[in-house]
C-alpha cells in the first residue's frame, strides 16, 4: 500500500492549500457542489464532530463538580465549578505511584520490543529464506491472540517465577504481542526504503549487519518512532493484564487504577473523572502530535514485499 | 552471503544448477541464510519463549481440571502441590456439547458473532461516509478530521468509564430522553440493552481509525480516473461503484480484517463497561476471562479452553478470508 504515505500530509494541507491557489476549471466543475449540498456535507460532518467531542468533552465538565452524585444532576455543577477534584487526585491519591507504574510498564515494552525486532524486520523485508512464510504467519497469527489465550499459562508460569504483581512479569506479557507487531511494522517501513541502498552498501563492502546498522537504521528512524509509538499506547491502554497480573494498589497501571475507584461499596465519581482527565491530556496531545504517521505505519506494509 | 530479492519477480538470484548432496546442501545453505537467521533469532527466541512456551502450557492445562483450588500455591509459608489430574478432551466436549452448553458457550458465541458483525459493519459504513465527506473540498475539514479523531487519541479505558456516567439510569442520555419523551432504557441493567449499549459505544472508539484510513485510501485513487469516468458520462453513484470502490479495495481489506480481529477480541468496552454485572453480554474473550479470574474458584482450564477455542476460530477466520481475497486478486496490505 504504497498509495497511502501521501495520505495526511495532503489532507493537512489540503484546506489551505488547495484554497489558495484557483484551482483549474475542469476540477472545479468536478468538486462543485449546489449551496444544499454544501450545507447537507457541514451538518454532517458538525454532528459526527459533536457526537465524537461529546462524552469526552462531559467528562470534563464532571470533573468539575465536587460531589460524587453530581454527574446525576448536572445543571449544579454550573454554581459550584471547582478544581477541587483535581487537587485532591494529585495530593492524596495515588496518581504519581499509578503514572510511574504505567510508564515503567510502557517504556520497558516499547524500548525491548522495539530493540528485539528491529532486525527481524529488516530480514524479512530484505531476505527470503526457507521458512519465510511460515515465519510471518506466525507474526500474523501472534497479532489476533485474544488476551485470554495466554492469561492463565501466563498467570500459572509467572506465578511460579514469583513474577506476579512485578513490573518485569507485566512487561513480560506485554512483549508476547509487542514484538511481533513491532517486528510487522517495521517490515512495512523497511519495505519503503528503496533497495539501491542496500546495494550500494553492500557493493562498498559492508556487511548486511553493516548495511542494517549504518545505512538502513538511520533512515528508518520515523519507522522506529511509529513502532515504538504504538507498542507503547497498547501497552499504556492494556486493561485485562493489567488488571489481573497487578495486585498491590502502589502499583497499578492507570488502567487498572482508574477501576479502582468505583468499588462494590463506594463510587468516588468525581475523582474518577478528574483522573480520566488528567490521563487524557497529555496522551491525547502526544496522539495528535504523531498522528500524522500512524495508519500510514500500520497499512503501508506487505504488498510491497 | 545472504540473498539478493530481485523486486520485479520475486526470485532469488543464483537459483541454478544440479542439486548438491544433503550434507553440502545443508552447508550451503547454512552459509547462505546465516545472516538472515541470525537477525530473526531474537524473535523467535522471544515467540518460543513468551508464546509458544505459555501456549503449549495452556493447550496441556485444556487438557487437565485445574482451578485455582488445586494448582499449586503458596498460602503463607505454606506450599501446596499441584493435585490437578489429566482428563483428557473432557473440557472441550463439555464446553460445546455438555449439559446448559448452550447457555455457557453457544450463546456467548452468538453474541460475539453478531456483535463482531455489527461493530464493524458500523465502523466501516460510517467511517467511508465520513471519509467521502471530508475527501470534498471543504471550508474546515482539518478541523472536522481532529475533532472526529479524538476518539482514537484517548485512551479506550478513559472514555468507557466516561460512557459509563453517561449511559447510568438518571445520566445525561436518559435525562434528555426524558426531555424528548422518549422512553428511557435501563442501559447498564437490561441485557438487550446492555449489547446495544456496548456496540454504540466501540463503534464509537472504533469509526475514527476506520475513517483515517479511509481517507488515506480516497486520495490515493488518481483524481483522473474521475475525470475519465465524468466524460464517459457516469453520475455520482457509478463514480462511487466503479472508481472509489474498486480503488479502496485493499485498503478495505486490511482494515475489515483488522477490524474483525480487533472487535472480536475487545476485552476493555464489555469489562470496563459492565463489569461483572452483565453476564449475558459477555462477549467469549470476556466470558473466559470471567470463568478464570472473575468468579471463585477460578476455572483455569475452562478459561484456557476458551482461550485455544477463540484463537481456533480466528486462525479459521483469517485462513478463509485471505484465500477469498486471493481468489478475487486483492492483496492485503498486512
Amino acid at each position: 500500500m504504497s498509495t497511502l504515505d501521501l495520505d495526511t500530509s495532503t489532507a493537512v494541507r489540503g484546506s489551505s492549500g488547495r484554497a489558495a491557489k484557483t484551482p483549474p476549471p475542469a476540477a472545479r466543475a468536478r468538486g462543485k457542489r449546489g449551496l444544499l449540498g454544501t450545507l447537507a456535507a457541514h451538518g454532517t460532518l458538525t454532528v459526527a464532530s459533536l457526537i465524537a467531542l461529546f462524552p469526552i468533552a462531559w467528562l470534563v465538565f464532571l470533573s468539575l463538580g465536587p460531589d460524587k452524585d453530581d454527574y446525576l444532576h448536572p445543571e449544579r455543577i454550573w454554581s459550584k465549578m471547582t478544581f477541587d477534584n483535581y487537587t485532591f487526585v494529585l495530593q492524596e491519591t495515588n496518581f504519581f505511584d499509578w503514572l510511574q507504574s504505567s510508564l515503567i510498564v510502557s517504556l520497558g515494552t516499547t524500548v525491548i520490543g522495539v530493540l528485539i525486532a528491529a532486525t527481524t524486520g529488516y530480514a524479512v523485508s530484505r531476505m527470503r529464506f526457507p521458512g519465510y512464510k511460515k515465519f510471518m504467519w506466525v507474526l500474523l497469527v501472534t497479532q489476533m491472540f485474544p488476551v485470554a489465550v495466554l492469561m492463565v499459562p501466563m498467570y500459572q508460569i509467572l506465578s511460579e517465577l514469583q513474577l506476579i504483581d512485578t513490573y518485569f512479569g507485566l512487561i513480560l506479557v506485554y512483549c508476547s504481542t509487542a514484538v511481533p507487531y513491532c517486528a510487522w511494522l517495521m517490515k512495512g517501513y523497511f519495505d519503503t526504503i528503496p533497495f539501491e541502498i542496500d546495494e550500494a552498501g553492500r557493493v562498498d563492502g559492508l556487511s548486511p549487519f553493516g548495511t542494517f546498522v549504518r545505512l538502513i537504521l538511520p533512515l528508518a528512524r520515523p519507522g522506529l518512532a511509529v513502532a515504538a509509538f504504538y507498542s507503547f499506547i497498547t501497552a499504556f491502554g492494556e486493561v485485562a493484564f493489567a488488571t489481573t497480573f497487578l495486585l498491590d494498589d502502589e502499583k497499578y497501571t492507570f488502567a487498572v487504577g482508574l477501576q479502582s475507584f468505583i468499588s462494590e461499596h463506594d463510587a468516588q465519581r468525581n475523582l474518577m473523572a478528574a483522573t480520566a482527565v488528567l490521563i487524557a491530556i497529555p496522551v491525547s496531545a502526544f496522539f495528535y502530535l504523531v498522528q500524522k504517521n500512524l495508519v500510514t505505519g500500520l497499512t503501508s506494509g506487505g504488498t510491497k514485499g | 552471503m545472504t540473498v539478493a530479492i530481485d523486486r520485479a519477480t520475486g526470485k532469488r538470484r543464483g537459483d541454478h544448477g544440479p542439486r548438491p548432496g544433503l550434507g553440502q546442501r545443508l552447508k550451503r545453505s547454512y552459509q547462505k541464510y546465516w545472516y538472515a537467521y541470525a537477525m530473526i533469532a531474537p524473535v523467535v527466541l522471544v515467540l518460543g519463549v513468551l508464546v509458544l512456551y505459555p501456549l503449549a502450557y495452556g493447550f496441556y492445562l485444556t487438557l487437565t481440571d485445574a482451578n485455582s483450588l488445586n494448582t499449586a500455591r503458596t498460602i503463607g509459608v505454606n506450599e501446596i502441590e499441584a493435585t490437578y489430574k489429566f482428563i483428557g478432551l473432557d473440557n472441550y466436549a463439555d464446553i460445546l456439547w455438555g449439559e446448559t452448553a448452550y447457555d455457557r458457550f453457544w450463546s456467548h458465541f452468538i453474541w460475539t458473532i453478531v456483535w463482531t458483525g455489527a461493530c464493524v459493519a458500523l465502523h466501516y459504513t460510517i467511517g467511508l461516509g465520513l471519509a467521502l465527506l471530508l475527501n470534498q473540498q471543504l471550508r474546515g475539514r482539518t478541523v472536522y478530521r481532529l475533532i472526529m479523531v479524538l476518539p482514537w487519541a484517548v485512551p479506550t479505558f478513559v472514555t468507557v468509564f466516561g460512557w459509563r456516567f453517561m449511559l447510568a439510569d438518571g445520566g445525561v442520555i436518559n435525562a434528555a430522553l426524558e426531555t424528548l419523551h422518549l422512553p428511557t432504557p435501563l442501559w447498564l441493567e437490561d441485557t438487550f440493552w446492555q449489547r446495544f449499549a456496548a456496540i454504540m459505544v466501540n463503534t464509537w472508539c472504533g469509526v475514527p481509525f476506520m475513517m483515517v484510513s479511509l481517507l488515506g485510501g480516497l486520495q490515493s485513487i488518481d483524481t483522473t480516473l474521475y475525470e475519465a469516468a465524468e466524460m464517459d458520462g457516469a453520475n455520482a453513484w457509478q463514480r462511487f461503484r466503479y472508481v472509489t470502490l474498486p480503488g479502496l479495495r485493499s485498503v478495505s481489506s486490511t482494515v475489515v480484517l483488522l477490524g474483525v480481529i480487533w472487535t472480536f477480541n475487545q476485552f476493555a468496552v464489555i469489562f470496563l463497561l459492565f463489569g461483572s454485572t452483565a453476564p449475558d453480554a459477555q462477549i467469549l474473550v470476556t466470558w473466559a476471562y470471567y470463568l478464570g479470574f472473575g468468579q471463585q474458584p477460578r476455572d483455569f482450564a475452562q478459561s484456557a479452553a476458551y482461550g485455544i477455542l477463540l484463537l481456533a476460530i480466528l486462525i479459521v477466520f483469517t485462513s478463509f478470508y485471505r484465500r477469498w481475497l486471493n481468489r478475487n486478486d486483492q492483496q492485503l496490505a498486512i
